[in-house]
């Protein structure tokens, strides 16, 4: 029939919509960077000076590159064990729960809580606890970002890896139990290797999240254009950068903002796909 | 499992001092991972709630100098967030209208053309979609509608890098929602030779109203408190603008420039809780709708 041709057609066209605008995304930032690139050449990426001098203009990516991965990293580690643990109560210790109920509603919430509210709360709340145990740069730097960072990404690490975690047949956890296994053997020795390759994926996930927050991290990093030498240094990240000097850029700086945007895009695209390609063989 | 094949009495009873530990460990940590919440609207509530008033929601902020003399009179900061408030309705609102039809068909066809490569392509690329961050689409929404289409700032660049955004969760949730109907009530319809889109408007789309509808919804909250694509879109404004090729302020936006002026500052919390409360609001509204399904 012809309507049918036509509802097919339109099923289609939507389709097509979504890869037009992921392909014109790549189109775009790419055209956008060529100005950096024809001028730096592949530098960019390995050059570490920022200069938006009139006439000296020189833009290297590096210090931004470096500054993203460090602070992601650092805030991945931070947020394991929490995370983890959060995981381990939902899915093992008080499933089905009233408690659990609490929690998880709980660790929901914190995913609802916008960007530049984590960066108030880091800036007014957690900064000036930082300052008083001694942490240098007033308190703004890698660590401080990390920190946000971390409890940010808390509850898509532990609703992730509470799914996974879920999935564990019953039977084998019965199997270890009836052989006097403890909870936290049966955790250890079964639920955590069966599980393993998808809660890794979930903290890869979590991991390509926290590498393009923006507002907190902007509030909170020092925004210097310097790689970090240290743990409690202030630093960059390139989403804080894009945030940071794109009011003011026009021409090549702007251009290198692109291109950061375009390496961002690149790096988060790839650890994503690494994740939902680990998760999708497991199931 | 070396630790699980012997059972002595002694050796019984580490284990089980170890397991209590384990377990101890696991609720202070948990209890760790929530006090940030917990602080969070603390905080929010504690400054922000005496600033809360209708004037606050119906007014648009003072100047700075205003801000100034209120401050050292030690009265509350006059005005309000009416400019943002809107703002931000309209640019939430003109993305959903743009995201939701595309990303509903979409989901629909994923759904109708489970295995074909176009749709594996499909479902691929929205996955990557969801993955940008959303200071990428700002740049991209900048690109496309500021240097193209407005020729400068506007509230419709900042909808386009919202609609983006909210797209892959649309389709997610489409096709999730529709793999749960019994495949059984679509091909009844097509037996009573209902023509194909008839069957999409009045058995599919009704029969998974309600899972679309909280995928919607919780698309909404995500994006609701987006800052960093708006900065490099919507810019802001300080008047109530409702024309969408002008720059236009968003609640996110004018907690970013209370922030940023020390007379304002006191603006933040009180403009925070608002936000968060409207966030909050909708994702309760999508978990009660999606509850009820269940």
């Amino acid at each position: 029939m012809n309507s049918d041709k036509i509802t097919k057609g339109v099923l289609l066209l939507s389709s097509f919509i979504i890869l037009l605008v992921a392909g014109g995304m790549i189109y775009s930032l790419v055209q956008g960077s060529v100005p950096a690139f024809k001028n730096f050449g592949f530098k960019f990426i390995y050059s570490n000076i920022w200069n938006p001098t009139d006439g000296k203009e020189n833009y290297g990516a590096l210090p931004f590159i470096a500054g993203t991965i460090v602070t992601s990293i650092a805030a991945l580690l931070i947020s394991l064990p929490l995370s983890f643990s959060a995981s381990l109560f939902l899915g093992e210790y008080y499933r089905g729960t009233k408690m659990a109920k609490v929690l998880g509603t709980m660790v929901d919430l914190l995913a609802g809580i916008p960007s530049i509210v984590y960066g108030l709360w880091g800036f007014y709340v957690l900064r000036p606890v930082l300052i008083s145990f001694g942490l240098p740069n007033q308190g703004f730097g890698v660590f401080t970002a990390s920190l946000i960072l971390a409890i940010m990404i808390i509850p898509y690490a532990t609703s992730l890896s509470n799914e996974i975690i879920s999935m564990v047949p019953n039977e084998l956890k019965e199997a270890a139990y009836s052989l006097g296994a403890t909870k936290s053997e049966v955790i250890f020795n079964v639920v955590v290797p069966t599980a393993r390759s998808g809660i890794i994926a979930g903290y890869i996930l979590s991991f390509g999240r926290a590498l393009g927050e923006t507002m907190a991290v902007t509030m909170l990093i020092g925004n210097a254009n310097i790689i970090p030498n240290s743990f409690f240094s202030t630093g960059n990240t390139m989403a804080s950068v894009i945030a940071n000097q794109f009011g003011e850029a026009e021409g090549l700086k702007l251009s290198s903002l692109i291109a950061i945007g375009l390496l961002l895009f690149l790096i988060t695209g790839i650890i994503n796909a690494i994740g939902k390609f680990i998760i999708k063989k497991m199931s | 499992m070396e630790a699980v094949s012997k059972i002595t009495a002694k050796n019984l009873r580490n284990r089980t001092i170890k397991d209590n530990m384990v377990k101890v460990l696991v609720i202070t940590l948990s209890v760790i991972t929530i006090s940030p919440i917990v602080l969070i609207i603390y905080k929010l509530v504690a400054k922000g709630i005496k600033q809360i008033s209708f004037d606050f929601l119906i007014k648009t902020p003072p100047d700075t100098f205003e801000a100034m003399t209120a401050l050292s009179n030690g009265e509350l900061i006059p005005g309000g967030i009416a400019n943002g408030i809107t703002g931000t309705l309209l640019m939430v609102a003109l993305a959903a209208v743009i995201a939701i039809p595309v990303g509903v068909i979409t989901g629909i066809y994923l759904y109708e053309n489970p295995g074909k490569f176009l749709a594996n392509l499909t479902r691929n690329v929205s996955d990557i979609l969801q993955g940008v961050p959303s200071i990428v689409l700002g740049l991209i929404a900048y690109m496309w509608v500021v240097k193209n289409i407005t020729n400068g700032f506007s509230a419709l660049a900042g909808s386009v890098s919202l609609a983006i955004m909210m797209l892959p969760m649309i389709v997610r949730s489409t096709e999730e929602t529709l793999k749960m109907i019994p495949q059984t009530i679509k091909e009844a319809a097509l037996a009573l030779g209902v023509p194909y889109y008839k069957v999409i408007i009045r058995v599919l789309i009704p029969t998974s109203f309600s899972g679309l509808l909280t995928g919607i919804l919780l698309g909404i909250s995500r994006v609701l408190g987006e800052t960093a694509p708006l900065m490099l879109t919507a810019l802001g404004s300080t008047i109530i603008n409702l024309d969408i090729t002008k720059p236009t302020s968003a609640v996110p936006l004018l907690i970013w420039e209370f922030y940023n002026d020390p007379n304002m500052v006191d603006l933040i919390w009180s403009s925070s809780l608002l936000l968060m409360a409207m966030v909050l609001a909708l994702n309760l509204i999508s978990k009660r709708i999606a509850a009820q399904t269940k």
